[in-house]
């Protein structure tokens, strides 16, 4: 219930309005690093100003390196965006469920991510090109607003390069000096290399896109049991108490952020609930 | 005065004189005494010295939007039903410091607030109010986390129930399941019986400690004729109930009319003025305020009831997901009847009437169920009765 | 070698089609290659021709004095690039700018309208190829202009 002291290790400037912060427990806190699945987010309290949900975008395999990485929108996160190497903020977590890596064993990937919606799904590439035998074919969709918003620029470059993961990445609108694909990235649903019949999806972004990327993908008649989505609303404890998060009868702090579609398709075609 | 083992269950008599020494007792073990009194116009709960500070003489008379307190003459203790306040204002107060924060040298730390330990003994919790309180029990205590503040402040509770000998005009516990005798959650029940030359209670012995406290008082084994005197009364409040609410099927009714146009009348009387919440005795959700001293060095989280009837309730980047009444009303009923029951295995609403009775426009949730279910929402659209599409 | 048959039914455009309409369509087809920074055609150009993409990828473009080029949208393998030979008054609108070394096959619209008029079925297969191409650009444009990842559109 109460935020642990982190101390900053890094910060990057990821775009301009979103930046990525590196935490480490602060000296003093005897307790180890949380380990945490991904897709489960952590609060992060900047002192005296509050605390915003976060989703954790580091690799799960290094809990002791713990990645945030957060647009600057409101009181809090523009708070935590003043802070810099040495200072502390304080953190409570990880909260929520995962993305059904289990349940992807064997079988390929699709990865849909609109705009900061990659952060959550970026511990997923981690585990997935760390346990790269357990999986199929696995691909990363990634759209964005302009080729300056695109977060991780460099990882993705590196991931692109690799032959085991393909990743296709579409801006909105682009300068004639962008070499990349502009357009929507629900379009590369159709070509990408998976078999839907067998794939897993995890979509996160806004809504209006994952419903988007959703219609794309049962277009290919995967099955809506495989869809994943994450899901955002208000969030106040984090832990079912304070009823802000309420989704129809789920609480997204808890039963989610991530579900499987399935379970919310009704909910997102109710408006204002 | 025969001698009788009390065990759970066991029904006594508590003769009237003697309900001080009940206050007594409690307060010898160290309890804080709160029960209803008369404030400003109304029967509210308090902190109480004797019994003496109860309502004797009081009632009330509640109706959609009205309550109005009357005096009555047969100095009755327990004479009236729920009013503006229910237990939640001490079991789960309205604002609570859960840490303080003391920054130097860019760093912080954090300093818990230690759960509350002040022994509360809670006297004439109605049956519809010890629902709410299990109601609340499962929302802080048997999920997937425990609110350690609330749990102590449960575990330090002492419960006199009262089984309520009258009905008011907003009252529905009988539809509701939750009334109007006390079936458990209670250390003592007792049954207030007002007879022409007596005017005694049936106590109902509901935990080892309820025992405990009743065998220091004055009391006799219940004879047959008291104990159905009490059952009557009982009997006699479950037929007079203000309300009622038809609750078959009442999840899959509201999960099938998000789109009723009855939303579209409803918000179009309420003021989402958030009484109905804070009059709720299971409205249980917060947030919380971060506040900092002037140098900017201490700071502080207090969590404080809220409202799903603000427009900040539901706020993400970018606007407020229920931005209208029509989606916040329809969310708090909704939550009360049909979501609650999935969230938590029990219904939110346990027919108290306090929400129709302090909506200043007398909204009325069994009316607004009632709408729905009359004329539920065609899948299709409603038939116009048009067969040639002009309407 | 492909013949040029082979390679018209291979494309997506024309999936399920026929064998005998294929037949039909490939004495209006030919086979292209463009280079990085080339115009397959430009705005306000007569509309002749439309390209089924083999490889690289083509930019469409508009053009404003004072802002430049704006791309509004990449092309790539098995997209098609061109719909204004089927609507009069067969221009093109915007820009078609290659982006990286670009092989396609170019259909003569000319010829294709003549063939569709003297057969029906055949123009009622290309129309429901176009028409469903229509539409998901149009579903495209509309995701683009709800500009979702923005807080404030």
């Amino acid at each position: 219930m109460v935020p642990r002291p982190h101390t900053v290790r890094r910060v990057w400037q990821e775009t301009h309005d979103t930046f990525t912060l590196e935490l480490a427990p602060a000296a003093g806190d005897g307790a180890a690093p949380s380990s945490f699945a991904p897709g489960q987010f952590n609060m992060l309290y900047a002192f005296g100003v509050g605390e915003a949900a976060i989703s954790i975008s580091g690799d799960p395999a290094r809990p002791e390196r713990l990645v945030h990485t957060i647009r600057a929108v409101g009181a809090t996160t523009k708070a935590l965006a003043r802070l810099r190497r040495g200072d502390t903020v304080g953190i409570r977590g990880p909260f929520g469920s995962q993305w059904p890596l289990g349940e992807a064993a064997g079988r390929d990937i699709v990865i849909i991510a609109g705009g900061i919606g990659l952060a959550p799904l970026r511990p997923v590439v981690y585990h997935v090109l760390q346990n790269r035998q357990n999986y199929g074919n696995v691909v990363l969709l990634y759209g964005a607003r302009s080729p300056g918003d695109l977060l991780y620029a460099k990882e993705l470059e590196q991931w692109r390069g690799r032959f085991d993961l393909e990743v296709q990445v579409a801006v909105d609108r682009a300068p004639a000096t962008w070499r990349g694909t502009v357009g929507v990235v629900t379009n590369f649903i159709p070509r990408a290399r998976f078999d839907p019949s067998e794939a897993v999806a995890m979509i996160c972004g806004p809504e209006i896109m994952m419903r988007f990327a959703v219609q794309g993908i049962e277009e290919l008649e995967m099955k809506s049991e495989s869809i994943y989505i994450s899901m955002e609303r208000n969030m106040k404890c984090a832990v079912g108490f304070c009823g802000h998060c309420q989704f129809g009868p789920a609480f997204i702090c808890k039963d989610g952020p991530v579900f499987s579609y399935e379970s919310v398709r009704a909910l997102l075609n109710i408006r204002g609930i | 005065m025969t001698e009788i083992a009390l065990t759970v269950g066991t029904h006594s008599v508590l003769e009237r004189a003697s309900l001080d020494k009940l206050f007594a007792a409690l307060s010898k073990r160290g309890f804080r005494l709160v029960g209803p009194t008369v404030r400003d116009g109304a029967i509210v709960y308090d902190e109480l010295k004797s019994a003496a500070d109860l309502p004797v003489g009081w009632t009330d008379e509640q109706k959609g939007g009205t309550y109005r307190l009357k005096s009555r003459n047969d100095g009755a203790v327990f004479g009236y039903t729920a009013g503006p306040h229910s237990w939640k204002k001490f079991l789960h107060p309205p604002a609570v410091r859960l840490w303080q924060a003391d920054r130097a040298d860019g760093a912080f730390e954090i300093k818990e607030e230690k759960p509350d330990a002040q022994k509360t003994a809670f006297i004439g919790v109605r049956s519809c109010d010890l629902h709410a309180i299990a109601v609340q029990d499962k929302v802080f205590l048997n999920g997937r986390y425990l609110d350690p503040y609330y749990q102590a402040r449960r575990e330090n509770s002492f419960i006199a129930a009262i089984n309520c000998s009258q009905a008011g005009g907003t009252c529905f516990c009988v539809s509701m399941g939750t009334g109007p005798k006390a079936a458990s959650g209670f250390d003592l029940a007792l049954t207030e019986i007002r007879e022409q030359e007596r005017h005694y209670f049936v106590a109902e012995v509901g935990t080892e400690l309820g025992a405990e406290i009743l065998a220091e008082l004055p009391h006799r084994e219940v004879e047959g004729h008291e104990k159905a005197a009490a059952d009557e009364t009982v009997a006699k409040t479950a037929q007079a109930m203000g309300r009622q609410m038809d609750t078959t099927n009442i999840k899959e009714l509201l999960y099938q009319n998000y789109e009723h146009p009855r939303w579209d009348q409803v918000a179009g009387r309420c003021l989402t003025c958030a009484n109905c919440t804070m009059v709720c005795p299971t409205c249980f959700c917060t947030t919380v305020e971060d506040v900092t001293d002037l140098k900017g060095e201490h700071a502080e989280r207090w969590q404080k009831w809220d409202s799903c009837f603000t427009r900040d309730f539901s706020y993400i980047h970018g606007g407020s997901i229920r931005a209208t009444p029509k989606t916040r009303y329809r969310q708090w009923m909704t939550h009360k009847l049909a979501t609650w029951i999935d969230q938590f295995g029990t219904s939110g609403c346990v027919g108290c009437g306090r929400c129709i009775t302090w909506c200043p426009v007398g909204i009325d949730i069994t009316e607004e169920v009632r709408a729905i279910r009359e004329a539920p929402q065609s899948p299709k659209g409603s038939p116009t009765g048009d067969k040639h599409g002009n309407t | 070698m492909e013949t040029l048959e082979r390679i018209l039914a291979a494309h997506p455009f024309f999936s399920g089609m026929e064998e005998r309409y294929i037949q039909l369509l490939v004495g209006c087809a030919s086979n292209v290659r463009f280079d990085a920074g080339q115009y397959i055609f430009r705005a306000e150009e007569e509309a002749n021709l439309f390209y089924l993409i083999r490889q690289g990828k083509v930019a469409l473009e508009a053009f404003g004095p004072e802002r430049g080029p704006i791309v509004i949208l990449t092309l790539e393998q098995g997209d098609v690039l061109g719909w204004s030979w089927l609507i009069p008054p067969h221009r093109y609108k915007f820009d078609a700018r290659v982006v990286e070394f670009t092989r396609a096959i170019a259909l003569d619209g000319t010829c294709l309208r003549k063939k569709s008029e003297e057969n029906h079925d055949l123009g009622y297969e290309f129309m429901k190829r176009f028409s469903q191409l229509m539409a998901r650009a149009l579903q495209a444009t509309r995701l683009q202009l709800l500009n979702v990842y923005e807080l404030n559109p």
